[in-house]
């Protein structure tokens, strides 16, 4: 809570420090960080609620988080690498595939996770007041998790593609991928709370999200590498910072790929912006959403 | 003293209709149209143009609300519903920001609005604290160090380590408002939590209460249960249509409250606290005695017919399953009994007529000489209707006198809210019980 010492009273009666003033209308860019700080706990307990509530209800448990990017590279590997004959840049096709998987589905995940903060926390949002910040954010969190299991998954396939003698560098660069995962989370947060912040009066766009992340996708470099675009329109494709990140990510770990130092800087000053408007969207929603939904 | 809340010319606007209406796609059409001059092609036809604020369309649900409250005051906040009640409460927990006007508050406010919120079944009940206790601005460490003290409270003791899922709706609720009674908030905004629970534990509950405003705490409860208001509370704040009507004492409060229901026979049309929309509207209510004529003061004793007149703009519609109810209540909000045609088992016609009137007849009227509050109620159905009309307090019933007991005697209303027929006798000697029935020896 702010600590605020203005005195309202002019009535000559000694000054009282008020702790919290509650006013019609929220700035734009006031964002109350401090207070989302002081509920850094209710951050990680929702983390925490999150990862147990997933376990508990599936019935394959975390057997789940490894089955699917297991099949969607199957999946890949016959359409994509195949039938398509899309090149994976001298990268076995499976390995090729599930590097971009792993990636894309954080990034998916954080978005699906957090563009439904105001609509599915409605009724929680409705009776007591805490930052709502708290929730897409502990979202992204509990979503690194997923990651981390199957980022494990990944390094499996890498050690036994590496055995097998695959022409496959993992190097030094492998130091960028908290970078990468910043900037998804960044990506993912933002894009998620202009999606639920805009939810809460234009309920349609729930329903564009999901073929939205889908569409957007195959024009990501999850599929196909950055290399098979021309190199005149590569700098369009750039503008979607998932490209330099998935590149980067491959180009780290498995030592191919084409992608340049500038466009992951373009990609990051990009994260930046959608989480900025994100955020800031979000905050001026939620001082009366309440009144919306 | 100090002040612990400040609440200055406080207005909530909420507009209607307005927002939800559209989809986004149907949104930037409008706009793109507006931006080359046209014609809105979503506006409704009655729209005026854009700017013109259109006072039909907004509701005030607060007009100006100034208080302040002493620290360490308990303060009831009555009103019959939709007076405001909660939209204050939400805008003093920050659930919605006001339209015009500030509130300053003086420590941390907890608002109880719901016991139980966030908690998830999937947890154990000692995680579900923890989480709970944080949604409700507590730190890890705090909620540690109440930790004993919560679940001592709440008398799950057993299951702390069991989810949540498996335990009774009671436990839960239990539970839940350990979490909440035991967060030591500076301010605490309770509304009708007294409700949860059984007997023991409401006790406990206002026990807690009261323990909490002997430290010095700010309460603020809303409640329409005057007689918890008046055991609680040492002041009160009647809002009214969005307006505090008066403020003073608690007693003086409740009475002022009570005296809103003053009996308006015919202007039920013009009351503005009726739930639900519907074609059926009940219009009027009157007592009337077995021969038909209209009793302004019933005696006890006597039998009594209800009549509820209602209007039904939409006589073609079927209402097969019409559940009509009434209650009465005490003047301190006591409920005295109901009476529906459920509990009868009889139904009205399909198709109700245009206009008619719901008769309620009362055989030996069981009410000591009092004045009771009459609140009814409408729905479609028993189970999974709609309230179609209903209103609280919609009218009075005043008892006098009456010979209910054919002796001439009347207990007063505060020896019990009721009459009960009954006889006595004596019989001498040592008086050995009868032998119970096969079935009932089972039991003992």
């Amino acid at each position: 809570m702010r600590t605020e010492t203005t005195n309202p009273t002019p009535l000559g009666e000694e000054a009282i420090q008020w702790t919290e003033i509650i006013t019609p209308q929220r700035g734009w860019l006031e964002v109350r960080w401090r207070e989302l700080w002081q509920y850094r706990d209710l951050i990680y307990l929702l983390v925490r609620r999150d990862f147990i509530g997933t376990y508990k209800q599936t019935i394959l448990g975390p057997l789940w988080f490894f089955l699917q990017p297991l099949f969607t590279t199957v999946v890949f590997t016959i359409v994509f690498g195949r039938i398509a004959k899309i090149s994976t840049d001298a990268v076995p096709a499976p390995l090729f595939y599930l590097s971009g998987i792993v990636m894309w589905q954080y990034f998916a995940d954080c978005v699906s996770q957090t563009s439904g903060t105001f609509t599915a926390n409605a009724g929680l949002f409705s009776k007591v007041y805490f930052p709502r910040l708290a929730v897409p954010i502990s979202r992204v969190i509990t979503s690194l998790i997923t990651f981390g299991i199957q980022f494990a998954l990944f390094l499996c396939f890498l050690l036994f593609f590496e055995l097998q003698g695959a022409p496959i560098q993992p190097n030094f660069r492998i130091i960028v991928l908290p970078v990468l995962l910043l900037m998804m989370a960044a990506l993912g947060l933002g894009v998620g709370c202009l999606v639920s912040s805009l939810t809460t009066r234009y309920r349609d766009l729930s329903v564009a999200v999901g073929f939205g992340v889908q569409l957007w996708m195959y024009g990501s470099a999850v599929v196909y590498p950055l290399s098979e675009i021309p190199s005149a329109w590569r700098w369009l494709l750039v503008l979607n910072p998932m490209v330099p990140i998935i590149e980067s990510f491959r180009f780290a770990f498995l030592g191919s790929g084409v992608v340049e130092i500038w466009q992951l800087a373009m990609g990051a000053g990009v994260c930046v912006l959608v989480l900025l408007s994100g955020i800031l969207t979000f905050n001026h929603v939620e001082k009366t959403f309440s009144d919306t939904v | 003293m100090s002040l612990a809340i400040r609440v200055e010319n406080v207005s909530k606007r909420y507009r209607l209709g307005v927002i939800n209406r559209q989809m986004l796609y149907q949104d930037l059409q409008s706009r793109w149209a507006r931006w080359r001059g046209l014609e809105d092609p979503n506006a409704p036809l009655h729209e005026k143009p854009r700017g013109d604020e259109d006072s039909h369309e907004e509701f005030w649900a607060l007009r100006n609300v100034s208080f302040d409250v002493q620290a360490g005051d308990v303060i009831g906040i009555i009103g019959r519903n939709g007076s405001g009640k909660s939209t204050l409460l939400k805008i003093l927990s920050r659930i919605t920001a006001p339209t015009e006007g500030r509130v300053f508050l003086k420590g941390r406010l907890a608002c109880l609005l719901e016991v139980g919120t966030g908690f998830h079944a999937e947890l154990t009940g000692r995680d579900n604290v923890f989480l709970n206790g944080s949604v409700l601005g507590m730190t890890r460490a705090e909620i540690a160090r109440k930790f004993d003290e919560i679940v001592d409270f709440s008398g799950v003791e057993k299951f702390i380590d069991t989810p949540v899922k498996r335990y009774s709706s009671g436990m839960t609720v239990r539970l839940a408002f350990a979490v909440a009674a035991n967060l030591d908030p500076e301010i605490l905004v309770i509304d009708e939590v007294l409700a949860v629970g059984d007997a023991a534990f409401q006790k406990k509950c206002l026990g807690k209460m009261n323990a909490v405003a002997r430290e010095g705490r700010t309460i603020l409860f809303v409640s329409h249960q005057a007689a918890a208001v008046e055991n609680l509370c040492r002041r009160g704040l009647v809002l009214h249509n969005g307006l505090v009507k008066f403020d003073g004492t608690q007693t003086a409060a409740i009475a002022h409250y009570l005296d809103s229901f003053s009996p308006h026979p015919q202007s039920l049309r013009e009351r503005s606290d009726r739930h639900g929309q519907s074609p059926i509207q009940i219009t009027a209510i009157e007592f009337r005695g077995l021969d038909g004529r209209p009793v302004t003061t019933a005696q006890a004793g006597q039998d009594l017919e209800v009549f509820l007149f209602f209007e039904n703009s939409a006589p073609e519609i079927p209402r097969p399953a019409l559940l009509v109810t009434i209650y009465v209540r005490s003047d301190l909000d006591v409920p005295v009994f109901m009476q529906s045609n459920l509990i009868t088992g009889q139904a009205f016609d399909t198709f109700l007529p245009a206009s008619g009137a719901f008769i309620c007849r009362l055989r030996k009227l069981p009410l000591p000489a009092a004045v009771f509050r009459l609140d009814y109620l409408l729905r479609s159905a028993p189970l999974g209707g709609v309230t179609l009309d209903g209103m609280d307090g919609a009218t009075e019933l005043t008892v006098e006198g009456g010979d209910f007991f054919g002796s001439g005697q009347l207990p007063a209303m505060h020896s019990g809210v009721a009459l009960v027929d009954g006889e006595w006798r004596m019989e001498a000697g040592p008086i050995a019980p009868l032998p119970a029935p096969a079935s009932a020896t089972a039991l003992t």
